[in-house]
Parts: C-alpha cells; structure tokens; sequence
C-alpha cells in the first residue's frame, strides 16, 4: 500500500448555506390534491448538519429532493450559496436509502464516478482522491470487490464515500441507515461523525427515527404531514461524538418524541 | 464429473433407441437412415469440403444479419424506452411486426430483391431487430430510477447518463434481448435458405433443402444435427462469456 495521503489534491469546497424559501409542492392524484409540503421554510447555515424528522408522508424526502434540485417545487425557491436551485447539480450530492450504488462498476469505479464528472482532475489524481475516501470509510481492501459482494454497511459506507469523494459543498441523506441493522448503524453514526468532524459539509439528513436525528445533528427539525410542515426544531447541544446509548441524548429524543406526538395528537383531534 | 456421466448415458441411450427403431422397425431405410449412415454422411461432407463451406455461408449471413438487426433494434429500442414519441409509433409497430413469423417475409423479400443475397439478409434483419428492439426496451424500463437520479447528483447529464448508466444498467437485460435475437436471426435465416434457393452460396439450409429433393435422408439428418451443433457452439462462443461476466459482476444469473 503507497502512503496516498501524502499529495492527494484535496481541494476543500467551501460549504453551502441553504435557504428554503416558502417550498409549496402539490401532488395531484385522482381523490383530488395533497399538498405535501406547505409554505415550508428553513435555513441551514454553512457546515451545520441538520436532521428532518417527521412520520412517513410529511414531506420530509419531497423536501430534500427539491433541495436536491431532482424536483421541482410548485411555489418557492430553494437558494444555495445564494443561488437559486434549479437542477441537480454535483454542489448538493444526494445519498439515498437505499444503496443506489451502481453494479456494473466495482467499488473503486463507483467512487470515481462522480470524480470523472469533474474535469480538472487527471486521471492519477482521481484515483489518488478516490482511494483517499475508500480509506477514510475502512475500504481500501475492498476497493476491487464488486457490489453485490458487500454487505449492507459496507455498501452504505462506499456510498458515502462516493458521495464525499466529488467535495460537494452540501450533502443531502434521504434515510441513508434505514435498512441497516442496529449494530451496524451504530458503527456508522461514528464514522459519519468522524468524518464530518473532518470536513464540515453542510448535511441535511432525512430520517424517521428521532434517536438517529438528535445523534447527529446540530438541530432537529419536526415536521408534521398533511400538509407537510415544519412544526417544530430543537438545537442538540450534546458533546461530540455522541453515542446513541448516551443516557443524556436517550433523555433528548425523549422529549422530541413526546413534542411529535403531540403535534400528531393535535392533529387528529381538528381533523 | 457424474453430471458428464449421466448426460453421455441419456445419449447413448437415445442412439441406441435410434438404431433399435432402424433395425427392428418397418420404416423403410430412405425414411430413417441408420446412426451409422448419418456419421458416414458427415464424414464425407466434412472430408469434400461442402460441410464447411455451406457452415461458412451461412455463418457470414447469420452474423451480418444479426449485427445489423443489432445496430438497429439496440438504439431504437432505447428511444422507444425513453421518448412517449417513439413508443407510440415505432414500439407500437415493433409489437406488431414481432408476432409476424420472419418466414412470412420469404414472399415479400423474394418479390421485392429476387433470388439474392439481400432477400437473405432482409429475412433475417426483419427476424432478429424487432425481438432486439423489444427486448432492449423492456430492459431499459426496468432500470431503478435511482440509478439516474444518484448520476444526476453527482453532475451526469442526459448523454452522460444514457451512455455511462442507463446503458449499462440495462447490460443483464439486454443481453437477454441479444441472445433471443440471436435464437430468431438463426431460425430465420434456415427458413430463408430453405426457401430462397440462391446462386451466390449455398448455406446449411440449401444442404436441408437439397436432402429433401435428392431423398437423402443421411444429409437431412446430418446437417439438422450440425445445424444444432453450430448453435450450440455460438451460444458458448459468444454468450456464455458475457453471461460469467455478468454473473460474476452483478451477482446475477441470467
């Protein structure tokens, strides 16, 4: 094994306000429409890690998706660094649920993927980056298996690595733990601690279990479906790396639990 | 090494099955030549030339024809799987021209290119693109939209994404296609040999036809069996390779 680190062109990409402007986005079914998401608005300020929690259907993903720029809200806008979002685009990388990792390419050829998009890198130096993220989850070995060969954490973790490898300056998580085991979450929540600690991307995580939410992030923000809203957030202060069996952090996503219920039981009590 | 065993006794089997019917039936021995007679035919087709050289003619015709329905029905089929354009006009005729057996075409192409080479290669391009251009729609529909969206995060745009994630996601599928094309492209083209008796090459299919007319049952049996056997040989020769590979890549049996 070369000593890689030693030059690897790791330019460091500023990270990304994000500013949800009043988001409205309707779907039309054939019982008339829902409006998923509502006169939403949020801020995440550079480098912050924020967690939107909610029950399934409040809109949660919808949002990350238009923040994303793969959807197209109905009223609003969504301002990165400023700029209007109006596309997908390789400054806001998206790591989804399930494991989107592509099987025709081995590991090391799904890191680089997004690298290649990247036209100022060489082919040498490409690799050199894409080889430093595979270390950086514990994959080096692994970097000539194919996909279908690893294990559910595993593939988890070459998809952050390939999500992290281009340097995006906002990163996006749609449930990115949902359908891993609790063991193997638990391992992830430290990586994805470490390595953020490392390099500060602005992350806006999407999940429904609140445990998860107050773990990582700097804020918890609750949403509440139909229409999709944002009811509720929460600053976590709790020293980092935290660890979800942390009696303290157990006590918080308590008390974040008991407030979505209780925007649930309100809820149903005017409907 | 038992699978071998096993699979050289059910032929043997079969064989002598064969030459009990020869020896004990009542057939005439014009209507079922003996195993022994069939082998001696192969010998001397194999030792005059004409079994190889008909094998080439008809190999050349099999692969242009199929290359070309390839190079057609591929790209066609993938704007049939992405543009609502296409798939109402074009898919709606490959569906159609699909159900038509490719020997229906013999008349068309006869009347149309006459006893030629072409008339040849239109049957076999009219089999194999149709069932390409199907199959490799079918696969592309298939595809996880996540794919595309993962791609389209990290910077891909629609002919970056086409080429380096819709086409290759849709490889396992395509492959499929490729190999059902390739299964029509051959039985089309034994029925245009059969039928369209042309001076340019005499193909396998002139040797089955031939046998009939000459009431040589030996060659009708001989060149139906190299006739499998050249099927078989392709079928290992070309996607046997590609079908480890994916398996060895995807995880997947194809």
């Amino acid at each position: 094994m070369q000593p890689h680190h030693a030059h690897v062109p790791l330019e460091e990409a500023q990270p990304a306000k994000l500013l949800v402007e009043r988001i409205t986005k309707r779907f039309v079914t054939k019982r008339g429409s829902v409006d998923a998401l509502h006169e939403v608005s949020l801020s995440v300020e550079e480098g912050e890690f924020v967690c939107l929690v909610g029950p399934s259907g409040c809109g949660k993903s919808t949002l990350l998706n238009i923040m994303a720029g793969l959807e197209k809200p109905d009223a609003g806008d969504v301002l990165a660094a400023g700029q209007r979002v109006a596309g997908p685009d390789r400054h806001r990388l998206v790591m989804f649920q399930e494991s989107a990792l592509f099987p025709w390419l081995d590991v090391l050829g799904n890191v680089l993927f997004g690298l290649k998009l990247k036209r100022d890198l060489d082919r040498k130096m490409r690799h050199q980056v894409a080889l430093h993220y595979l270390e950086m989850v514990g994959l080096t070995r692994f970097q000539r298996a194919n996909v279908h060969e690893l294990s559910g954490g595993m593939k988890q973790r070459v998809a952050l690595a390939r999500s992290l490898a281009p340097n995006p300056r906002v990163l996006l998580m749609d449930e990115p733990f949902a359908a891993l085991d609790a063991l193997t979450r638990e391992q992830l929540y430290f990586d994805l601690q470490r390595i953020w600690g490392k390099n500060r991307k602005t992350i806006v995580l999407v999940t429904h279990n609140v445990r998860e939410a107050v773990c990582l992030g700097d804020r918890v923000v609750l949403f509440s479906p139909a229409p999709g809203r944002i009811r509720d957030e929460f600053k976590v202060d709790l020293p980092r790396p935290r660890d979800i069996n942390d009696p303290e952090l157990a006590r918080m996503a308590h008390r974040i639990t008991d407030a979505l219920k209780d925007i649930m039981n309100q809820q149903a009590a005017a409907t | 090494m038992t699978r071998g065993l096993r699979a050289a006794l059910f032929f043997a089997l079969l064989l002598a099955a064969w030459q009990a019917a020869v020896s004990f039936g009542h057939s005439s021995r014009l209507l079922l030549p003996a195993p022994a007679d069939v082998g001696r035919y192969l010998v001397r087709a194999a030792g005059d030339g004409s079994l190889l050289d008909a094998s080439l003619v008809t190999g050349r015709r099999l692969l242009v024809g199929y290359l070309v329905g390839l190079v057609l029905g591929l790209p066609l089929g993938m704007l049939t799987a992405r543009f609502k354009v296409f798939s109402d006009t074009l898919g709606m005729l490959a569906l159609g021209m699909q159900t038509l057996p490719s020997v229906c075409w013999v008349p068309l192409a006869l009347l149309w290119f006459g006893q030629t080479e072409t008339a040849v290669l239109f049957v076999v391009i009219m089999g194999t693109m149709w069932s390409i251009l199907i199959a490799t729609d079918s696969g592309i529909r298939t595809i996880p939209v996540l794919y595309a969206r993962a791609a389209r995060t990290m910077g891909s745009r629609r002919f970056h994404t086409l080429l380096f994630v819709t086409f290759p996601a849709s490889l396992p599928v395509v492959i499929t296609g490729m190999k059902q094309g390739w299964a029509f492209a051959w039985r089309s083209l034994m029925a245009a040999e059969i039928y369209v008796t042309i001076i340019t090459g005499f193909g396998l299919g002139h040797l089955l036809h031939y046998g009939r007319e000459l009431h040589a049952m030996d060659q009708v049996l001989g060149v139906m069996l190299v006739i499998i056997a050249v099927g078989l040989l392709a079928d290992r020769l070309i996607f046997w390779p590609a079908q480890r590979y994916l398996h060895r890549r995807w995880g997947l049996e194809v």
